[in-house]
């Protein structure tokens, strides 16, 4: 169905109404291997309805979502759920279990869905809270953590089983930026060295320009504008070049 | 009038099928997962549960039946004594309490004990987004968190039933021995002579079946929470009447079928 090999995500003509409000209104794009994608937009636009569609937790009314060439919208549950195994993702909030604490949170996709044992479980947990910088918070429960802290466990958590692509929903929103440069770092170094490809919702400029190798811009249910980073501070698009104006009046105010 | 009505109908109707849909959804998962060999719950969680919806049911439920059972001989004493037929107590009260009351009161106390927690718990699992993370996982929430739960309470209300027969005929003994002079000796060959095997197979019947029910239903109030804490507050509510009323019309409906075709 590709003609690219190295294309790892599509989205087809994606649609999809609540009610009578159209959320997507033919969303088309593709995530290369490797890349960095980021997603920008206004708030309420259909973001994180996006990578919902991603996962398979909505279907669209219309279109197609191809995972390495294979349509999510058409797949029983059982592939379905084989496909999200490999792709990680970290939430706006989170959503670590709350009744679990951080080692637990990181195994449950461990236990449940590999055929390790306890051991290599352990380790693998031992590693990716390394990855994270989380070691000593092991035991303590995702409520004694920060804000910060429980988006880093959520990434450890999405990483657990080695997925190939790892989708962000504001990675960074409501962070310091001490906190906020910790998550793009992480998400940069997946990329160098573990080759893991990331698909990143955010209306964090700052952000979005420090992970990015490709970006999009979704307005009104579609995808205005997409390309490289450089491509978007130089756009003429009148949504986009407010968009950006936006940030910079707001990173100008406070220098 | 008649639009309300309608409207109520259509309302119940879906939320039926919503009920049946995910029952049907959790033994799909649970097939899908033994059919590749692995455990489709974790035997930890169902212990849990168990420990919770049983051992931690115990007390409340000897405590209300003694007291029901207890008053219940009570009050029939007083009016059988006007006939002259006190000696009836024991059998009037082993009966209703085993095929009745038993498996009704410990399916209220639970259905406001348990039904209202699991409600509670995976509708502020739903609000919080970690529904969706599990399912994103692709563990398959039903699975994981639907099955221990209703396994349990469907196991445990039995069990419970039980110990709520025998806590309210106990109760009702202690009663008619202090103020109907009926001995413990005479209550008991009474008990013995007057219940049936049918009555306790009603009760026990009744009891596995008020357990599914309470379970089907505080589950999928929880798991179709909307808004926030409210939301978790309605459904809570909302799940607690319904089961608790689920349960009433399902005992009087096996009651008439029991009556009807086991006389």
């Amino acid at each position: 169905m590709s003609a690219n090999p190295k294309k790892l995500v599509e989205m087809r003509g994606v649609k999809l109404k609540f009610a009578d409000k159209v959320i997507l209104d033919g969303v088309d794009f593709f995530v290369q291997k490797e890349d960095i994608l980021v997603i920008m937009g206004l708030s309420g636009g259909g973001k994180s309805t996006l990578l919902s569609i991603l996962m398979g937790l909505l279907k669209p009314d219309a279109g197609s979502v191809l995972f390495k060439d294979e349509d999510l919208t058409k797949l029983s549950r059982t592939k379905l759920n084989e496909v999200r195994a490999h792709i990680g993702m970290v939430y706006q909030n989170a959503a670590l279990v709350s009744s679990m604490n951080v080692r637990e949170n990181i195994e449950l996709p461990l236990k449940e869905l590999s055929d390790k044992n306890d051991k290599e479980i352990d380790s693998i947990v031992d590693q990716k809270l390394e990855l994270v910088e989380l070691k000593d918070a092991k035991d303590k429960l995702p409520s004694e953590l920060s804000g910060g802290m429980q988006k880093r466990v959520g990434l450890a958590r999405a990483l657990a089983l080695e997925p190939e692509l790892v989708l962000f929903d504001e990675p960074t929103a409501g962070l310091d930026p001490i906190n906020g440069k910790h998550i793009d770092d992480l998400i940069v170094q997946l990329r160098d060295k573990q080759k893991v490809t990331a698909i990143v919702v955010t209306h964090e400029m700052e952000s979005a320009f420090a992970v990015a190798t490709r970006m999009a811009f979704l307005d009104k249910g579609k995808i205005i504008l997409e390309g490289t980073p450089e491509e978007f501070r130089h756009s003429d698009n009148p949504i986009v070049s407010e968009f950006l104006s936006a940030y910079s009046d707001e990173k100008h105010t406070k220098e | 009038m008649i639009s309300k009505l309608g409207a109520f109908t259509i309302s119940l109707l879906q939320e039926l099928s919503s009920v049946v849909w995910m029952g049907r959804e959790t033994m799909s998962e649970i097939m899908e997962r033994i059919a590749k060999h692995r455990s489709p719950f974790r035997l930890e969680h169902f212990f849990y549960q168990c420990n919770r919806v049983g051992v931690g049911s115990v007390p409340m439920v000897i405590l209300l039946s003694v007291f029901i059972g207890l008053t219940m001989a009570l009050l029939t004493g007083y009016q059988l004594q006007l006939f002259g037929i006190v000696t009836l107590v024991p059998a009037v009260v082993s009966v209703s309490f085993t095929r009745e009351m038993g498996p009704l009161f410990t399916g209220i106390v639970l259905a406001s004990r348990i039904g209202a927690a699991y409600t509670a718990e995976l509708g502020a699992m739903t609000a919080g987004g970690e529904v969706d993370a599990i399912e994103g996982m692709g563990i398959g929430a039903l699975r994981y968190l639907v099955t221990p739960r209703i396994l349990a309470i469907f196991c445990l209300t039995p069990c419970l039933a039980i110990i709520s027969v025998i806590s309210g005929i106990l109760g009702a003994a202690f009663i008619s021995s202090l103020t109907l002079q009926i001995s413990y000796s005479y209550f008991y060959d009474q008990v013995m002579t007057n219940l049936l095997v049918k009555d306790v197979l009603a009760g026990i019947v009744k009891s596995f079946l008020f357990g599914a029910i309470i379970g089907m239903i505080s589950c999928y109030k929880g798991l179709s929470v909307k808004g926030g804490a409210v939301g978790v507050g309605i459904a809570t509510t909302s799940s607690v009447v319904i089961a608790i009323s689920t349960v009433i019309a399902c005992d009087s409906f096996c009651n008439i079928v029991m009556v009807t075709f086991f006389p």
